[in-house]
């Protein structure tokens, strides 16, 4: 981990962080720095606590009834856990992209992107305008929608519904995207353009996404995370991960010998 | 359950394993052609070097389908890209024997009395010791082996420079003396050169087995 | 290999005949329909002229219509539809999107009870409360279509909130709507046609019934003055004249009963159509 990161301060840090489903310990103690302009993979077996990990920096975890977290969040240096802190503004800091590609049913295209910005009180027409035609351009989906913008979203095809949920997320200006299997759902032709897509995007914001593909891990993500029992194994650099990798049941699993 | 990964794997490990044997097998013949000046085994060498040739060929060849179709990573990714530097060295190696083999006809064809220098055999020996260790550390992902393996090269280092030495001494001494003795300097250059590739061999082990590279790092 | 042998003939003759068997039972439970209609059609349809549609009912031996009870119907089910689809639609969004927990549980029993509850003891229990201290009006008319409208409404808008997938209400929540937004913004416009098919249902239920309606709006043989007195509705004016005695009344009581069913039809019909269409 180079000087570069050590003069720059993490766009987010968990420390102990601690999740639970009612008596069920999903996340144990995690701590971690993650830098800006990166992108961050996070990979385990199913059930390791990888998506609870996420939803609980942007504090989704909490609306799953008898969910609870425990351990601080630190977003650009404040903690979103902290008291009388509104988990409703600390969403609206961070963007969220989900495995099924999810266009609000019966808005437009433009209304899609744009409830995010009105929502922060971006109201003149032009502004709004600007604002949608720019994440939209960012999602590289503008050339494909930019003739469409009353249409539905939902009438999109699944890897164009998928960037437009990213475009949703861009346009709150967030520093950190979370992603949970964004790809899961879509072919592999739409699945290059959105890796395509996170790469262009870590110029402007940090990506956390959770993969079970771990070839995408390898191919997109600067650091990678090892998840497994709801323990963060091993976090480091990805072309270290994927060709010696500290700790033996990180390479059982990305080698495929698990179990 | 078995997986066909792994098959493929232990595949591409026996077949440089195999072509390390057949490498071992070749230096055995020159050894014993050079120092019993029986020339008739020099064709041998070169039935074992086309061998290993073919070996080279399958052995790249298994391992860019593994890379296409599997994707190795971590000590698989390694395996992969230590059997392909491996089999690069043995492929040299197999050269650098037929290399001696054909100074040692050049010199039994000359009819020349070879000067069999205590350190000419004492090289052989040291060199053929480096190839089988490195292979044994290969088999073994044995790293200590491997580092005690990248010492004994600096000896075969000397022990060439010794030989250098003494047969330009002679030349100096006898122009009679000149084809043979530079004929034994490249024979001498050819067994340190296996020594170098069987020290590529040792270093491609520790990188296999720690994900280190140590190379040109000798003297840190 | 032989395909065409014997045991694939009569593989053949066997699906073909459950064919034609499948089809006799859908058009046996169809017939019902069919016969309805064609019987009210012949019995009434020598009556059934413009002028029925818009006269006042007369007694025996003139040629009375159906006006009054026509727009009666229409008042009540709409001053009905104003209270009940709200409520309904609140309800069921409550037990979707807030129904863990004793009160909701609660609620969604006793909306299955009220659902239950046959319509003539729902006449009954207004009658009790309201038409006793107030006298027949079509606001209790409306009040007690109402306490059928809303379980119906509210136990679909619960079902169909339901369907909306939880990663679409997770996608509001992480853009930082809070959860009022994300149910108005988000999921009602997007279950807003199935909604208004459930309304449409709902409300042609409440258009046939009449027996809450005989003792809370009572009917009328003249337009109501204000919504506060007896009041005609269809049902019950097809019953006045069903159980009249006369001839010519009993032919009308047909031709009544033709207009409500073809009404209730055209009400499904549009609610199919208004499924169908998606932008």
């Amino acid at each position: 981990m180079g000087v570069e990161e050590a003069q720059k301060n993490p766009v987010l840090r968990t420390d102990e962080l601690q999740a639970y489903f009612g008596p069920f310990h999903a996340v144990k103690g995690v701590s971690v720095s993650i830098f800006p302009n990166q992108v961050i993979a996070v990979i385990g077996p199913s059930g390791c606590g990888k998506s609870t990990f996420i939803r609980c920096l942007n504090r989704l975890h909490e609306e799953t009834p008898g969910a609870k977290v425990k351990g601080q969040v630190w977003l650009e240096g404040k903690d979103i856990y902290g008291k009388g802190v509104d988990p409703v503004l600390i969403r609206r800091r961070v963007g969220m992209v989900f495995q099924k590609p999810n266009p609000f049913p019966a808005l437009s295209i433009f209304d899609n992107v744009a409830i995010g910005p009105k929502l922060m009180g971006l109201r003149r027409r032009a502004l709004l305008e600007e604002k949608v035609e720019q994440s939209l351009k960012q999602a590289a989906l503008w050339n494909e929608v930019k003739d469409k913008l009353n249409k539905l979203g939902t009438s999109l095809s699944g890897g164009q519904q998928q960037r437009l949920c990213i475009a949703r997320a861009l346009a709150i200006n967030p520093p950190v995207i979370l992603m949970d299997e964004p790809t899961s759902a879509l072919d592999p032709i739409s699945t290059a353009r959105i890796e395509e897509l996170v790469q262009e995007l870590k110029n402007r914001v940090t990506v956390i996404m959770v993969t079970h593909n771990m070839q995408q891990a390898s191919r997109i993500s600067d650091k990678t995370g090892f998840f497994l029992l709801g323990s963060m194994i091993e976090y480091g650099d990805t072309v270290q991960v994927f060709t010696k990798p500290r700790d033996s049941r990180t390479e059982q699993y990305i080698t495929g010998r698990f179990g | 359950m078995i997986r066909h990964f792994e098959i493929d794997l232990q595949g591409i490990k026996a077949l440089v394993l195999a072509m390390g044997g057949t490498v071992e097998k070749a230096l055995a013949e020159v050894c014993q052609a050079l120092f019993t000046r029986d020339p008739h085994r020099l064709a041998e060498v070169h039935l074992q070097e086309q061998k290993v040739n073919d070996l080279q060929i399958q052995v790249d060849n298994l391992c860019v389908q593994l890379i296409a179709k599997q994707a190795p990573v971590a000590k698989d990714l390694r395996l992969v890209i230590a059997a392909i530097k491996i089999n690069t060295d043995l492929e040299r190696m197999g050269d650098q024997v037929v290399n001696i083999a054909h100074c040692a006809a050049d010199l039994f064809l000359q009819g020349q009395a070879i000067k069999m220098l205590p350190d000419l055999l004492k090289i052989s020996e040291r060199v053929r010791s480096m190839v089988r260790d490195s292979l044994d550390a290969f088999v073994r992902r044995d790293v200590s082996l491997s580092q005690e393996i990248l010492k004994r090269d600096d000896e075969v280092d000397q022990l060439k420079d010794k030989i250098i030495q003494e047969m330009v001494s002679s030349m100096r001494l006898n122009t009679e003396e000149i084809e043979p003795s530079l004929g034994m300097i490249t024979i001498a250059r050819n067994f340190e050169r296996l020594a170098d590739h069987a020290t590529n061999i040792a270093e491609e082990v520790i990188f296999l087995a720690t994900g280190d590279d140590v190379r040109h790092a000798k003297n840190d | 290999m032989n395909f065409k042998n014997w045991t694939y003939l009569q593989r053949r003759i066997i699906n073909w005949m459950a064919k034609i068997v499948l089809f006799l039972f859908t058009f046996l439970a169809l017939l019902p329909l069919i016969m309805i209609l064609f019987y009210v059609l012949r019995q009434g349809g020598n009556v059934l002229s413009w002028s029925f549609l818009t006269t006042l009912p007369g007694p025996t031996g003139s040629t009375g219509g159906m006006a009054n009870s026509i727009v009666g119907s229409l008042v009540m089910v709409a001053l009905a539809s104003i209270v009940g689809i709200p409520l309904g639609i609140v309800s069921g969004v409550y037990l979707s999107e807030y129904g863990v927990g004793k009160t909701a549980n609660i609620l969604r029993f006793s909306l299955d009870l009220l659902t239950c509850v046959p319509s003539i003891i729902v006449g009954i229990f207004v009658y009790g409360i309201v038409v006793i201290r107030y006298g027949f009006s079509a606001y209790a008319g409306a009040f007690s279509l109402a306490l059928i409208m809303l379980p119906i409404v509210a136990r679909s808008s619960e079902e169909i909130f339901k369907l909306m997938p939880g990663h679409i209400r997770e996608a509001g929540l992480a853009l930082g709507l809070s959860r009022w937004r994300v149910i108005l913004q988000i999921l009602l416009p997007g279950c807003r046609k199935a909604v208004l098919t459930a309304i449409m249902l709902a409300v042609a239920r409440i258009f046939g019934e009449t027996a809450p309606l005989l003792f809370t709006a009572l009917g009328n043989q003249f337009y109501a003055r204000s919504l506060s007195q007896p009041t005609a509705s269809m049902s019950v004016q097809i019953f006045n004249w069903a159980r009249s005695g006369f001839a010519d009344l009993e032919q009308q009581a047909w031709a009544g009963s033709f207009v409500l069913v073809t009404l209730i039809l055209f009400m499904n019909l549009a609610t199919r159509f208004l499924g169908r269409v998606r932008s």
